[in-house]
């Protein structure tokens, strides 16, 4: 893949161009839009943004997709955030009686930060993630995604990229966003199990019974744990622990308890193996519960606290909290050689593949919310100026569309529009954007099945 | 309405009607005319209950015999309804009962954390008295409220069998057979999807008839929230009243303790006290945070919240904060630049400068234990609930508790529930007594002898409260 000559200077000239002509509007507005079904839902929807020198503006909102357009083609943010859908239109919530002013309704939302599992990677730490620890990312997804549907009953589910070290999920049902805080908090707290600050060593406890949906999450974690846990993080290899908190005596997780420790320390010391080092502490732990005594999940215990999806739960409870959408920067030199490996070489092991029907594997939501959701610029590549080089070269068949665009030269509107239509598929991104129509369809049918259920029982005919 | 001497001869209809049942929702507010007295003394009694509950809650499990036992003698002595009996019998109580709740609204409705306070406390008073009920009367209760779920048939009861006896650490194999299961909507159960107590499947939580009660909390909790909001619009109204005003302000501070607000000696403190003070004045939490802080070049936010908030009780003025916490994060990965631009703000929010300009106030340690407990990267909380006690004892010990060796000091014995109390506390005792008022000469020069010895034991002083919570602690843990 070739490589452009990346100047910081030059993402304000890329932001104008990608305003211009990539950033799909018309499907952000579908989106927000929720099919007009509630008066002033888009009108009274939250948007923030950050413009260069760091610059915040809160409280801005639209009445039409033409003025979204407008707006941000004038400001050229270099971030957006979308917050809640208000009472009033948050451009005017200075003119309302104070106290009315109310968030009434956003998307249940969750937030997987990489930097959270710090004390459980030994491969990165903060802002940095490479295609090992991106495995807790695969997994974090896998569990919350069958939780928030199976359990909850959820259907619309956007999973996005955050731009720099995690991902995002929107829920965006109608019954989530009608969720109150309590609601909110509790559905956040029923999925998680890590608990505990930098002063806990054991984040994680199990008691019988064993929930289902404990099962389910273990049922995933196993998967992965053989590769990631043991071979990748090498959690019970010989080597120093990254934090000191999980320091290892003989290579042994703090985390169990002292008795099992001292067991299973003339073993350890003979085998070095990972593999057979891990079937000795599982294979304690069933003999410890057909013996009848407690406290024998410690194998279960550790393979959560290493893999389970810790999340903040503060940015799911609130209402009004603002979520980002679109990032323009994210600098981070693994993420760079990551993408050079999947924009060259889209072969992955089947293993790797996520999920969802909407998005097939873990790349394409790296590339699919680059497109959506973030201009990128890394070191060596920027990714997003090769789009706008793809857009710029010339296609068979060009000659036929100005054929078009010459008849419909009253019509300009419309030519613009085909013509940035066609501009998405020019470029590599033309099968993300097809992702978010499919999302975007599939919330459109609910609504429809919903509307017919409804004025099925009103015997409206 | 006359209340003298009609009290136990006529009790007409719709009375029974209203106070049929020992324990109700509080849906509709009282009728009648009383006296001020009566107001204030219903109000104050429910407060010192609501403060008992509160205070039950955290000692003992919920529940439990203890705590049981204790309530219900705090029942007796207040005069409120705790038996199932008939009207005529707890006539009184109850009418007591449902204006002094709705006194109580008019004064904890005003900020979120007075309402969280009195939410939590009148949830745990009704489950306390709902769990009282034979279940007839549960039964009861439901109807009149309107609490009606479709329950499971016993296929769906037998195909599910093994998820909902997994689900619940109360649900056996017998339950499931015996008793009919209820689909709840998630919505309506949120107590039991918080603490994954129940089996969850399509958004719908199924649930034993034994637990139908976490429903009505649901709902009860759901219903006083939106309560208490609708109160909160008509307060001007009521304030206006000057007889009301006064009693109603004293209610939501008394009994709550100081809260540390309003701040005394702004500007005594230097910066450069600081490190030295945290390790004679700080409670261990705020200890904590201050060394993370001196380590990390950084705190997180809710470490931020709780020791900020903390400097500012102890007298830090904004000024101070701002250039303690700015030539810190500078020293770790924070430029100055970014610094104003991302955490100045917050620091200005805290002291009432920016936003909705609410004057934050120092966290109680109720607060500090209860609300928003660390995670993964975060140094807040209270070491006490929230850390490991391996990890908590090596601390106290390089802290140089002795447990053990405290002489004989006069038992300054304070309840403590509040960070900035024990900082208040420990500076007295340090400052050998410079506040406290001298009354003889003999006295003075006896008393000035005690400081002195005093001031070598002051750090046992702390100690010592640190010392009997280590060993509450000991037993707290080994209960699990």
């Amino acid at each position: 893949m070739p490589s452009s000559d990346y100047d910081s200077a030059s993402l304000p000239d890329l932001l104008p161009l990608y305003y211009r002509r990539l950033f799909p509007f018309s499907q952000y507005y579908r989106w927000l839009n929720y099919g007009g079904v509630q008066k002033n839902y888009f009108q009274n929807r939250e948007f923030s943004f950050t413009l260069k020198d760091d610059i915040y503006v809160r409280y801005q909102s639209f009445t039409t997709q033409n003025e979204l357009e407008k707006e941000m083609q004038k400001m050229n943010p270099y971030k957006i955030d979308i917050g809640a859908v208000y009472s009033h239109r948050p451009s005017q919530h200075n003119t309302v009686k104070s106290g009315t002013f109310q968030a009434l309704e956003k998307e249940l939302v969750f937030d997987i930060d990489m930097t959270d599992y710090d004390d459980v990677r030994s491969c990165c730490s903060a802002a940095d993630i490479c295609s090992k620890c991106w495995t807790l990312m695969t997994i974090a997804i896998r569990i919350l995604d069958r939780a928030l549907r199976d359990d909850f009953g959820f259907q619309h589910l956007l999973w996005v990229y955050s731009g720099r070290r995690g991902v995002h999920c929107w829920v965006c049902d109608e019954a989530a966003r009608k969720l109150s805080v309590a609601a909110r908090s509790a559905v956040a707290e029923y999925l998680s199990l890590v608990k505990g600050g930098e002063e806990t060593m054991k984040k994680v406890s199990l008691s019988d019974p064993i929930h289902p949906f404990i099962r389910e999450s273990l049922l995933v974690v196993e998967q992965y744990f053989p590769r990631y846990g043991l071979q990748e993080q090498d959690i019970l290899g010989r080597k120093e622990s990254v934090d000191k908190h999980l320091i290892k005596e003989l290579d042994l997780p703090l985390t169990l308890p002292s008795n099992v420790r001292k067991d299973l320390q003339q073993d350890f010391q003979n085998e070095r193996k990972p593999e057979v080092r891990w079937k000795l502490i599982r294979d304690h732990a069933t003999k410890k519960k057909a013996a009848g005594k407690k406290g024998h999940h410690f194998d279960k215990e550790i393979m959560l606290q290493y893999c389970y999806p810790r999340l903040d739960v503060n940015v799911s409870k609130g209402v009004n909290h603002l979520l980002k959408t679109i990032h323009a920067f994210m600098t981070t030199t693994s993420l760079s050689s990551l993408l050079t490996r999947t924009c060259s070489s889209f072969n992955l092991d089947q293993d790797a593949f996520l999920f969802p029907s909407t998005l097939k594997n873990w790349i394409d939501l790296i590339l699919f919310a680059f497109f959506f959701l973030i201009p990128v610029k890394t070191d060596g590549i920027t990714f997003f100026s090769l789009i706008c080089e793809e857009l710029d070269r010339p296609r068979i068949g060009e000659e036929e569309e100005k054929a078009e665009d010459d008849k419909d030269k009253e019509n300009e509107k419309d030519a613009a529009e085909r013509r940035k239509i066609r501009d998405y598929k020019r470029t590599s991104l033309a099968k993300y954007v097809k992702c978010f129509d499919q999302f975007l369809d599939g919330i459109a049918q609910s609504r429809k099945g919903e509307l017919l259920r409804k004025s099925d029982l009103q015997k409206d005919f | 309405m006359q209340f003298g001497s009609r009290r136990r001869k006529i009790i007409n209809s719709a009375q029974t009607e209203l106070y049929g049942h020992s324990v109700q929702f509080y849906g509709q507010p009282p009728l009648e005319n009383i006296s001020l007295t009566e107001f204030e003394t219903f109000a104050v009694e429910r407060l010192k209950l609501l403060k008992t509950v509160e205070t039950l809650g955290v000692s003992f499990v919920k529940h439990s015999e203890q705590y049981s036992k204790k309530l219900e003698s705090e029942f007796k002595n207040l005069n409120f309804p705790y038996r199932p009996e008939t009207v005529s019998i707890e006539f009184e109580k109850r009418r007591k009962d449902h204006i002094s709740h709705f006194i109580l609204r008019l004064a904890y409705c005003q900020t979120e954390d007075l309402r969280r306070w009195f939410i939590q406390q009148e949830v745990d008073l009704f489950r306390y008295r709902f769990n009282d009920l034979p279940p007839k009367q549960k039964l009861e209760f439901l109807h009149r409220n309107n609490l009606q779920y479709d329950t499971i048939s016993v296929e769906e009861k037998k195909a599910l069998q093994d998820k909902l006896v997994n689900s619940s650490y109360a649900v056996s194999g017998i339950t499931v057979e015996d008793q009919d299961f209820y689909k709840v909507p998630f919505q309506d159960a949120l107590d039991l999807v918080r603490t994954r107590k129940v089996y969850l499947k399509a958004g719908y939580v199924y649930i034993p008839h034994q637990d139908i009660v976490t429903i009505v909390l649901n709902d009860f909790r759901t219903r006083l929230s939106k309560a208490l909001a609708l109160t909160a619009r008509s307060l001007p109204a009521v304030h206006s009243d000057e007889r009301l005003q006064p009693l109603l302000n004293h209610l939501s501070h008394a009994y709550v303790g100081q809260d540390y607000s309003i701040q005394k000696n702004v500007g005594k403190i230097s910066l450069d006290q600081i490190d030295s003070l945290s390790g004679k004045s700080f409670p261990l939490c705020m200890r904590q945070l201050h060394q993370a802080l001196r380590e990390n070049h950084h705190l997180r936010h809710g470490g931020r919240m709780q020791y900020g908030l903390f400097l500012k009780g102890i007298g830090l003025s904004l000024e101070q904060a701002l250039q303690f916490w700015r030539s810190e994060f500078i020293r770790g990965k924070v430029d100055a630049d970014k610094f104003d631009k991302a955490y100045a703000y917050s620091i200005r929010h805290m002291f009432g400068k920016e936003g909705k300009r609410t004057d934050y106030t120092p966290y109680s340690c109720m607060k500090v234990i209860l609300s928003n407990p660390p995670s993964q990267g975060d140094h807040h909380g209270c070491p006490f609930r929230h850390s490991d006690p391996e990890l908590l004892k090596q601390k106290l010990q390089v802290y140089k508790v002795s447990p053990s060796g405290i002489s004989q000091i006069e038992d300054s014995s304070f309840s403590l529930n509040h960070p900035n109390q024990y900082f208040v506390e420990s500076q007295k005792v340090l400052g050998g007594g410079k506040d406290i008022k001298r009354e003889t000469d003999p006295q003075q020069r006896s008393q000035e002898n005690a400081t002195t010895r005093a001031s070598t034991a002051a750090q046992d002083t702390a100690a010592k409260d640190v010392a009997e919570m280590t060993e509450d602690l000991d037993s707290f843990f080994q209960d699990g």
